[in-house]
């Protein structure tokens, strides 16, 4: 399964420091919508797509793929915003949509995952204060990830039991007669996880307590 | 927090993602999709706080780059662009949602269920993602709020799909316990 958007060609773009590369999107959106002109936006698309290309030595058919993404809302607002503010108007949020999604992109595709699960967890370690252990988000994910497999085949097995039965029903009473056994059972299924991590020492604030003495001589 | 509630937590932003399997509809620019009934669910089942925290795992899950969105998409990308706002809106909504529960609980029945889904589920997020897509796109508000008009029939029967499920959901495996005083003693 290819789960991940990541690219990798080992440019000095995919070598810089996640925290930095977030950075330099963050400034991107902040210039495109601070100085809306077009010399400034088309200047800052034409940088990304040469970072992009160029140095990142991303493949052209990936960021096309972006582009496409976005077509229909390219055409949408051109003709929204050519009617309020004429052709120049439009070219502006054209150009601009372009340069933040294409950013993005680059971003995505030369940042590893882990590289930027490290950024949120560097993130949300102000957090600390409201009792957030920015550790912990690392289990999360780990927990999401196995769980989607998990819900999928459930559902699946459930739709199969139920046709097993000669059951067809449609529309609302469908979703509806699916999703309440569904969620009982994986709600039931996070419990017991919770469980076997609790069992294994996961919900202890303080360092786990000293193991029994009588294992030991 | 306990385990048990992270585990929740992990569990609706993975049944978000799950949501995001079913064929969307694609209307123009937006697709419909699947996945705004896990806002609503998050926040019927979990209550405010673990139905905030689930679909803000799962937006910082999208972020990093994997594609959980119905469309398959997912990176940086989605939050630059202009429907980024509703994607900002789902761990509101999802709070909204779960507090209005959490306030009608021990009385909940399928009224107060529609009246937590249609406000924390629906308006909450066209409350943002409009505003968004107009200062986003310099059109008009009028017209970013007409052309959203599309997805209305849709998130309808979404919210009384979720309300339905809420209900029996409640009824045979309640995790909002006793909400407001739970909160003080912990």
């Amino acid at each position: 399964m290819t789960l991940a958007l990541y690219v990798p060609t080992g440019s000095p773009v995919h070598r810089a420091p996640a925290g930095a590369k977030l950075l330099t999107l963050v400034a991107v959106s902040v210039v495109v919508f601070a100085v809306p002109t077009l010399p400034v936006v088309g200047g800052v698309l034409a940088a990304v797509v040469l970072v992009g290309l160029g140095v990142a030595r991303l493949p052209p058919a990936l960021l096309g793929r972006q582009v496409r993404a976005v077509l229909w809302w390219l055409v949408a607002l051109a003709i929204v915003t050519g009617v309020v503010g004429g052709v120049a108007g439009a070219a502006l949020v054209v150009l601009r949509l372009l340069a933040l999604v294409l950013a993005a992109a680059v971003v995505t595709a030369t940042t590893r995952v882990t590289e930027l699960v490290a950024v949120v967890e560097w993130l949300c370690s102000p957090l600390r204060v409201f009792g957030v252990r920015p550790a912990r988000i690392g289990l999360l994910i780990a927990m999401t990830l196995r769980f989607i497999p998990l819900v999928a085949e459930r559902a699946e097995r459930i739709r199969e039991a139920q046709a097993a039965r000669g059951g067809t029903v449609r529309g609302i009473r469908a979703w509806t007669t699916t999703a309440v056994p569904l969620l009982v059972q994986v709600l039931q299924m996070a419990h017991t996880t919770a469980e076997a991590l609790d069992a294994r020492g996961a919900d202890d604030d303080a360092p786990p307590a000293r193991p029994p003495s009588r294992g030991r001589r | 927090m306990k385990t048990r509630d992270l585990a929740y937590v992990a569990l609706f932003a993975a049944i978000t993602a799950v949501l995001g399997l079913v064929p969307a509809i694609q209307v123009g620019p937006v697709p419909i999709t699947a996945q705004t009934l896990g806002v609503m669910l998050a926040g019927s089942v979990l209550g405010a706080r673990r139905g905030f925290l689930a679909l803000l795992l799962f937006l910082v899950l999208v972020a990093v780059g994997l594609p959980l969105l119905a469309s398959g998409s997912g990176g940086l990308s989605v939050f630059a662009g202009p429907s980024g706002g509703y994607l900002y809106s789902w761990p509101i909504g999802a709070f909204v949602v779960g507090l209005i529960t959490e306030l009608s609980w021990s009385r909940y029945n399928l009224g107060w269920a529609l009246l937590a889904n249609v406000v924390g589920g629906i308006v909450v997020v066209y409350a943002i993602g409009i505003p968004f897509l107009a200062l986003y796109g310099d059109i008009p508000l009028a017209a970013a709020f007409t052309g959203s008009f599309a997805f209305l029939p849709g998130d309808a029967v979404k919210a009384v799909v979720a309300s339905l499920v809420a209900v029996q959901v409640r009824r045979a495996y309640p995790v909002i316990e006793r909400p407001r005083r739970a909160a003080a003693s912990q």
